[in-house]
């Protein structure tokens, strides 16, 4: 009996402190502004997850310790909540709709994966919580009519279009001949929509169209038509396994193809895995460190790499770098709006008009950036076998010139 | 549907090489299955978890510097114990009730392995590099990585010996008598519950073999297990229990069968037909069953 009290007097004590708790946490309290963020912490996304957290934990530190965020002649400091969704997403929205309705958070951010962003969007538009997501680049996420959501990357179908132009400028402005092989995925999938446009508007024409599975660890079979067709282009996108498979084959293969253009190069660490084998592998990146926007809290992108590197210990991906400018966004949305009103500041975002280290921030009625390209690097080894990723396209930002087409394998 | 593959010879020698070549490699890990299924009647549903974690391991070396190919023979070493491991902490309490219970139990191997490799070594895609080179036939018509062959070869010869090990070793003898009748192996002095965790060791084994291969020829990942339980799973289901060459054949054919498939309906049914003619095969066998019942009747 007199354990039972205990037991009964202690859950009811923890019931009280949770209770407490929740409310401390509720959207802007005192001097804080909290944010809700659901993050793969484990489970398939997991590294890529780590790399959103870390993104975003970079820039809440920096901001705060740069004055925080003015609003309504008052200071306030960024926080947020995390919780982990396991890479799943049906936990992900069940985290959504819990950080809303019982821990109180006002305003969101995303989480990775556009599957994974797909499946909080419904939740945040029902409550009316703007989100600023840094990680869901799916073209669907921007036609369902989302009011709240703004994303500050590019759109998936905008990933290898820079490729695909710029092998049809290399031949003189006609059309090329394009060989490709994309996973079955929302993302990926979205990468080809945005191919066939460009080779429609080029007058480009595709010889080979495959679909990769979920469990691809072979394409010999793609690469045996390349051979045969001998395409101008091959484009390559199923994540990190779809660069690895493809640079392995293509180099045990002997493959010559005049221009590889691909996506998830830098998150495969192709380059580490597969040193030379990778060389003039071209690489679709939302973001480079050499890019030089520019902004106050992380000065410029070699700045903002220098200190990721000290704090986390290994070199930005862009993953980290995006999630980084999502909180930029809601700081200056925020002042903008000299409120925490949700609408108001909702609208604030939709104004949005900026630049940061990450690029120059526009959004769509859709809520996709528009005022930042994609860009294009290759892998570029010197004779020791050293490789690293130069930026080559657009001309604007290029560090070195784009090497096409590629030496075949019995010149290397 | 594309017929490329019979439009041009050299493409269908390619594809049948390469599904050979596959195939081979496919019918070792089955050949472990069909060994522990016919001692021990358990259907490992871990079994593509076991050939992973043996590729993490070739992994791990070629990460410090060691060449992955030695992987060839540390893995299977440490997935020995690994499964001996496995056997006295959850097989042998299974081990004589149904089937059904032992397909449970090694399935929640399977998703705790999965699991485990995902906490342990991240979720990315890894492989180790053999930097092997390529072969190339028919006036450079025909490629084959020599990974790949070097593959076909590490799994013929294991396989081999394995066959004369449980043909001359006192062990492969306990093995064989503990298959045909347990009863009286044991009553004959066989300790059967050691061989049992030898079984289940050496299957683990083959794993490991086949893991250090997979992570030299192709790509692992936490979560890529179960496309090869189900490979080695039809395999068997194929060639029968205790049919050795039955095993070989059957596998070259699933590969040789992947690899049409492949080219004909697209890589994205690759694995798809696999499953698609495993049921079919299902149907068969126990259409063919059925039909063996009834004429005993």
């Amino acid at each position: 009996m007199k354990i039972n009290k205990i037991i009964l007097s202690f859950i009811s004590a923890v019931a009280i402190l949770l209770s407490t708790s929740a409310v401390s946490f509720a959207k802007v309290v005192g001097d804080k502004i909290v944010l809700g963020a659901a993050i793969s912490l484990t489970g398939k996304y997991s590294s890529n997850g780590v790399h959103t957290q870390n993104g975003y934990n970079m820039a809440v530190d920096r901001i705060n310790s740069m004055g925080g965020v003015k609003v309504g002649g008052k200071t306030y400091k960024f926080e947020i909540i995390y919780y982990d969704d396991e890479s799943n997403p049906k936990r992900a929205a069940q985290l959504a709709e819990r950080l809303i309705s019982q821990d109180g958070v006002e305003f969101m951010l995303g989480p990775y994966s556009s599957g994974l962003t797909k499946a909080i969007a419904p939740v945040t538009e029902k409550y009316g919580v703007p989100m600023v997501e840094a990680n869901g680049a799916s073209r669907s996420l921007f036609t369902k009519g989302y009011k709240y959501l703004f994303a500050v990357l590019a759109p998936a179908n905008l990933y290898l279009d820079v490729a695909i132009r710029t092998a049809v400028e290399l031949n003189g402005g006609k059309g090329v001949r394009i060989a490709q092989a994309f996973e079955q995925d929302a993302f990926s999938q979205d990468v080809r929509l945005g191919i066939l446009d460009a080779a429609k508007e080029t007058g480009s024409e595709i010889i080979i169209d495959d679909k990769l599975p979920k469990e691809l660890n072979d394409m010999a079979a793609t690469l045996v038509k390349v051979k045969q067709m001998k395409p101008d282009v091959l484009v390559v996108s199923g994540h990190t396994k779809g660069a690895l498979t493809a640079i392995r084959q293509i180099a045990e293969m002997k493959v010559d193809v005049p221009m590889l253009a691909m996506t998830h190069c830098d998150a495969a660490k192709l380059s580490k895995q597969h040193g030379k084998n990778s060389q003039y592998a071209l690489c679709a990146s939302q973001w480079h460190k050499t890019l030089t926007y520019k902004d106050n809290f992380f000065k410029d992108g070699m700045t903002y790499a220098a200190d990721f590197q000290k704090e986390f210990g290994y070199d930005p991906p862009y993953q980290s770098a995006e999630s980084s400018a999502a909180l930029l966004v809601f700081k200056d949305a925020f002042e903008r709006a000299n409120s925490f009103d949700q609408k108001k500041v909702r609208d604030a975002l939709a104004a949005t008009n900026m630049q940061t280290f990450y690029g120059n921030i526009k959004f769509a009625p859709g809520g996709q950036n528009v005022d930042k390209p994609m860009v294009l690097f290759q892998v570029m080894c010197d004779g020791a076998g050293k490789c690293e990723n130069k930026v080559v396209a657009p001309l604007k930002w290029a560090s070195a010139k784009l090497i096409h087409p590629i030496p075949k394998w019995s010149d290397r | 549907m594309d017929f490329m593959v019979f439009q041009y010879p050299m493409i269908t020698v390619q594809a049948c090489l390469d599904g050979i070549l596959l195939g081979i490699l496919f019918a070792l890990i089955a050949y472990g299955m069909a060994l522990q299924w016919g001692v021990m009647n358990i259907i490992n549903i871990a079994q593509g978890d076991l050939v992973i974690l043996g590729g993490y391991i070739a992994y791990f070396m070629y990460l410090y510097g060691i060449h992955p190919a030695w992987g060839v023979i540390v893995s299977p070493i440490i997935m020995y114990f690994v499964g001996v491991g496995i056997y006295k902490l959850v097989i042998n309490k299974v081990v004589d009730r149904d089937l059904f219970i032992s397909i449970l139990a090694t399935f929640g191997i399977s998703i705790l392995f999965m699991q485990l490799m995902n906490f342990a070594f991240g979720a990315d895609v890894v492989l180790a590099n053999s930097g092997y080179g390529t072969t190339f036939l028919f006036d450079s018509a025909v490629v084959l990585p020599n990974s790949k062959i070097f593959s076909a070869f590490v799994s013929i010869v294991f396989a081999i010996g394995l066959v004369i090990y449980m043909k001359k070793s006192k062990l492969g003898r306990a093995i064989r008598a503990t298959a045909q009748n347990a009863r009286a192996a044991k009553i004959l002095g066989v300790d059967t519950e050691k061989v049992y965790a030898a079984t289940f060791g050496l299957n683990a084994a083959l794993c490991g073999v086949a893991g250090a291969l997979i992570s030299i020829t192709f790509t692992i990942h936490p979560y890529m297990g179960l496309p090869y339980t189900i490979r080695s799973f039809m395999i068997v289901i194929v060639a029968g229990l205790g049919n050795l060459p039955g095993v070989a054949m059957s596998g070259m054919g699933l590969g040789v069968f992947e690899e049409f498939a492949d080219y004909i309906l697209g890589t994205e049914f690759r694995i798809g037909s696999v499953f698609l003619l495993l049921v079919l095969i299902l149907v068969y066998r126990r259409f063919k069953l059925s039909r063996k019942r009834e004429y005993l009747k």
